[in-house]
């Protein structure tokens, strides 16, 4: 109350009382910060009428489920999509139940099901919520405003499904006070975490390292938002200047983060290893995992940035440097669309029921004969063919089986060569093997096998974990053979590590 | 159920005294013609009649009025005869054949937010089946919108009108118990795009829902075909929807718009040449304007 307000007119002060605010500045402030706790209110008004619920709910914390709910849909946010509804249910069930091991299952679900149709709040046409706070005009009336804002809101997704998001409002209450530029506050997030990790504090360096993680999902979202716009236009999007310096701006930071996050693997990979607490070892666990996340977003985002390029090129010449025809007639986006958008519902109501009263074309009008009603409502009703047409037999013609060998044949050859791991054995003395069986087609497939065998598939058995694999080699001997020619191959198998397979595996992964 | 032919019978008695020539069965013709233009997903080339009488009606001009003059007693505006649309014709205002916003969504009557959504729905889908002036004035033009592009291109006006109130440190959050004053986009804004049904169909109050009964009523008006199902359902626009938005509807609109002393800044001359920096100028509400050629 001490600055004086410089729009102050001279009427207002008639009123001679001491104004309340400070001036539009301060109002300003006091506004912002009435809309961010507008937004915990929808958490707050979940434990406050979980007692109107059908059942004894009180055991429930419904703010922490709602806060949990945020998180796995902000978590489970792709670039492309968002989360889906029955999934978050699913992961939400587990601290539900925590809440309440006894009641039954369904009721959990039910829980989960409530807080996530009221963070969506889907009683409402907007499917949002409406917060109603008072604000001084710059000329010094008292106003009372509506501030619409959603938690959770929903998208559609690719065929017709519908994913859920999280909007900015939630995100900033999720994480707090995210009212900061997206880039110096991972900055800081990641400076944070490297000195955590250097200090041994891995708790606390979960947290730095989640926060992050949020932040990277708004920022891909940003980035998300702006390349729909040049999809749909060209011109809308300012091409010059700020969209390739956002590009820019976007590849440095994921070439920075890509960089700064690998390291802090390492780092974390080293500490996980060494630290012998357990609980300092699952800590670092998570934390690799957490990473790792980040740094799949960070190439997801990449891989969307550079095409953003060939885009916009394909879209300006589509847009653009088409021959130009007799330009004459409306712009509807420009003359009608942006204009209208702005106005006072009043005004913008007049402007789009005049374009829906010509732009909506002709309906016949039904007119009924009293004598064809009659027909009409006698008539019964049509059975529906619910299977349709009945489908033609399909004309099979069997195809000769050409295959050279027979399954009996293939299984006596591995059954051959089957060899112990400590005992390979020559390609001459199986052949002989293989003839005494008195199948003569048998040496054959042994042969082609223990070939195939000289350059074994040692990339597919380490994908699929296999134990052991077949393999030949050649040690300069001359094969004497009736039928066959060529080296004398030394045929063995070698039993292969498969529990370290699979754990490099997931370290790989 | 009649066919709407049936009710022009009366018309050969009237049309007959005023040129001796025409006889009842030309007036017949000519109410047939009419009967074909109001069946709009007829295609002309798909029937020899009507084919054959479009035919007569470019080749014989007396014939050709009075078809014109069927249509105008009918309450119906013709828009263009030709092969590609066919007899184009649609409803004046006050016709038995308009459309009425009451009888087009029930909410609507009642509540003008929801009015406005489906008034604004309509004009989107136009606007981005031909979002440059070229595109509307081509005849060739054949436009291709899908339901979520339209919902998004919406959003992402809204958007930028958000983003520049903001920017110039605006509340746009809008005075309680006023609901007329506040911006037309906010509507749309807060609408959820989406939402979870239990039967997997479309939440018919979300805007995607509304895009989707404008799309689906246009298809059934002949101004839209469907390609697809991708992004909501594709659709491609036909030469009506062309005639009907660039002769009827946009007019109508920019009309009232300017009644309601909105001047969009290029119109006034009879060229639609940009000007040179507009772009770039703070022009109000062009700034993010689009589609003006080079």
């Amino acid at each position: 109350m001490t600055s004086p307000a410089p729009t102050d007119s001279v009427p207002p002060q008639l009123s001679a009382g001491p104004r309340p605010a400070t001036g539009p500045a301060a109002d300003e402030g006091l506004a912002r910060r009435l809309r961010a706790l507008a937004c915990t209110a929808p958490l707050h008004d979940l434990d406050a009428r979980k007692a109107n619920l059908a059942g004894e709910y009180s055991v429930y914390g419904m703010a922490e489920i709602a806060l949990a709910a945020i998180d796995l849909v902000t978590l489970n946010m792709d670039f492309d999509t968002g989360a889906d509804h029955d999934q978050i249910v699913a992961r939400l069930v587990p601290r539900v139940a925590a809440q309440a091991p006894r009641r039954p299952a369904a009721e959990h679900e039910r829980v989960a099901r409530w807080v996530l149709e009221n963070l969506i709040n889907v009683g409402s046409v907007d499917r949002g919520f409406r917060a109603v706070y008072g604000t001084f005009d710059p000329d010094g009336t008292y106003v009372r405003r509506d501030y619409d804002f959603k938690l959770l809101e929903e998208v559609p997704g690719p065929g017709g499904t519908v994913y859920l998001r999280t909007t900015d409002e939630a995100v900033n209450v999720l994480v707090g006070a995210l009212d900061t530029d997206v880039t110096s506050a991972q900055i800081a997030a990641e400076v944070k975490l490297e000195v955590l990790i250097s200090r041994g504090r891995l708790a606390d360096a979960q947290l730095a390292a989640e926060q992050a993680r949020y932040r990277t999902v708004q920022y891909s979202e940003t980035l998300r938002k702006a390349l729909d716009a040049t999809r749909r236009n060209v011109r809308a999007v300012d091409w010059l200047h700020a969209v390739p310096d956002m590009i820019a701006e976007a590849l440095d930071h994921v070439a920075d983060r890509y960089r700064h996050e690998n390291a802090i693997l390492t780092n974390i990979r080293k500490a996980r290893d060494e630290s012998e607490d357990p609980e300092h070892k699952r800590r670092a666990a998570e934390l690799v995992d957490i990473v790792k996340d980040c740094i799949r977003r960070h190439t997801q985002l990449q891989s969307r940035l550079l095409e953003a390029g060939p885009l916009f090129r394909a879209e300006q010449d589509r847009q653009a440097f088409a021959t130009p025809l007799a330009a004459s007639g409306i712009d509807l986006y420009g003359h009608l669309l942006a204009p209208v958008l702005p106005l006072p519902l009043e005004g913008a109501l007049r402007v789009t029921d005049a374009f829906f009263a010509h732009g909506t074309g002709l309906r016949t009008p039904v007119s009924v004969r009293v004598g064809d009603l009659v027909d009409i409502l006698l008539t019964p009703p049509v059975e529906r063919e619910h299977l349709g047409a009945e489908m033609p037999e399909p004309d099979l013609i069997a195809t000769p089986d050409d295959s050279r060998f027979s399954e009996e044949q293939l299984a006596a050859a591995m059954e051959l060569l089957d060899l112990p791991h400590d005992a390979p054995r020559r390609l001459s003395g199986l052949l002989a093997e293989a003839r005494a069986t008195g199948d003569p087609d048998l040496a054959y497939l042994v042969a082609l096998l223990a070939v195939h065998a000289a350059s074994p598939p040692v990339g597919t058995a380490y994908r699929q974990g296999e134990r052991k694999l077949l393999f030949a080699v050649d040690d300069g001997t001359e094969l004497d053979d009736p039928e066959f020619g060529g080296a004398d191959l030394i045929v063995g198998t070698a039993l292969l590590d498969a529990a370290g397979m699979a754990a490099d595996r997931t370290e790989a992964a | 159920m009649t066919e709407p032919a049936d009710w022009s019978e009366p018309e050969p008695s009237g049309a007959a005294p005023a040129a001796a020539a025409v006889t009842p069965a030309d007036a017949a013709d000519a109410a047939r013609l009419v009967a074909f233009g109001l069946q709009p997903k007829l295609l002309p080339a798909r029937d020899q009649e009507y084919a054959d009488l479009l035919r007569r009606y470019r080749e014989d001009p007396p014939f050709a009025r009075l078809a014109d003059a069927v249509a105008a007693g009918l309450g119906l505006v013709v828009l263009e005869v030709s092969p590609r649309a066919g007899m184009a014709v649609t409803a004046a205002e006050d016709s038995v054949f308009a459309v009425r916003m009451g009888d087009y969504a029930r909410r609507a009557a009642a509540d003008s937010g929801d009015r406005f959504l489906h008034g604004l729905a309509h004009l989107a889908v136009a606007a981005m089946a031909f979002p440059r002036p070229e595109d509307l004035a081509d005849d060739g033009y054949i436009g291709r919108v899908t339901v979520n592009g339209v919902d998004s291109f919406v959003r992402q006006a809204c958007h930028r009108l958000e983003e520049r109130a903001a920017e110039q440190g605006e509340n746009t959050d809008p005075v309680s118990d006023a609901p007329g004053l506040e911006a037309a986009w906010r509507i749309w804004a807060r609408r959820s795009a989406a939402g979870a049904t239990k039967d997997a169909r479309r939440l018919p109050g979300s805007t995607t829902g509304i895009v989707g009964k404008a799309v689906a009523f246009l298809t059934d008006s002949g101004f839209l075909q469907r390609t697809g199902d991708e992004h909501g359902g594709t659709y491609r626009t036909t030469a009506r929807y062309q005639l009907q938005v660039r002769d009827l509807a946009g007019s109508a609109a920019l009309a009232e718009l300017l009644e309601l002393g909105v001047v969009p800044v290029t119109d006034g001359t009879p060229t639609l040449l940009p000007p040179e920096d507009t772009d770039d100028l703070d022009l109000v509400a062009d700034a993010g304007l689009p589609f003006h050629s080079a």
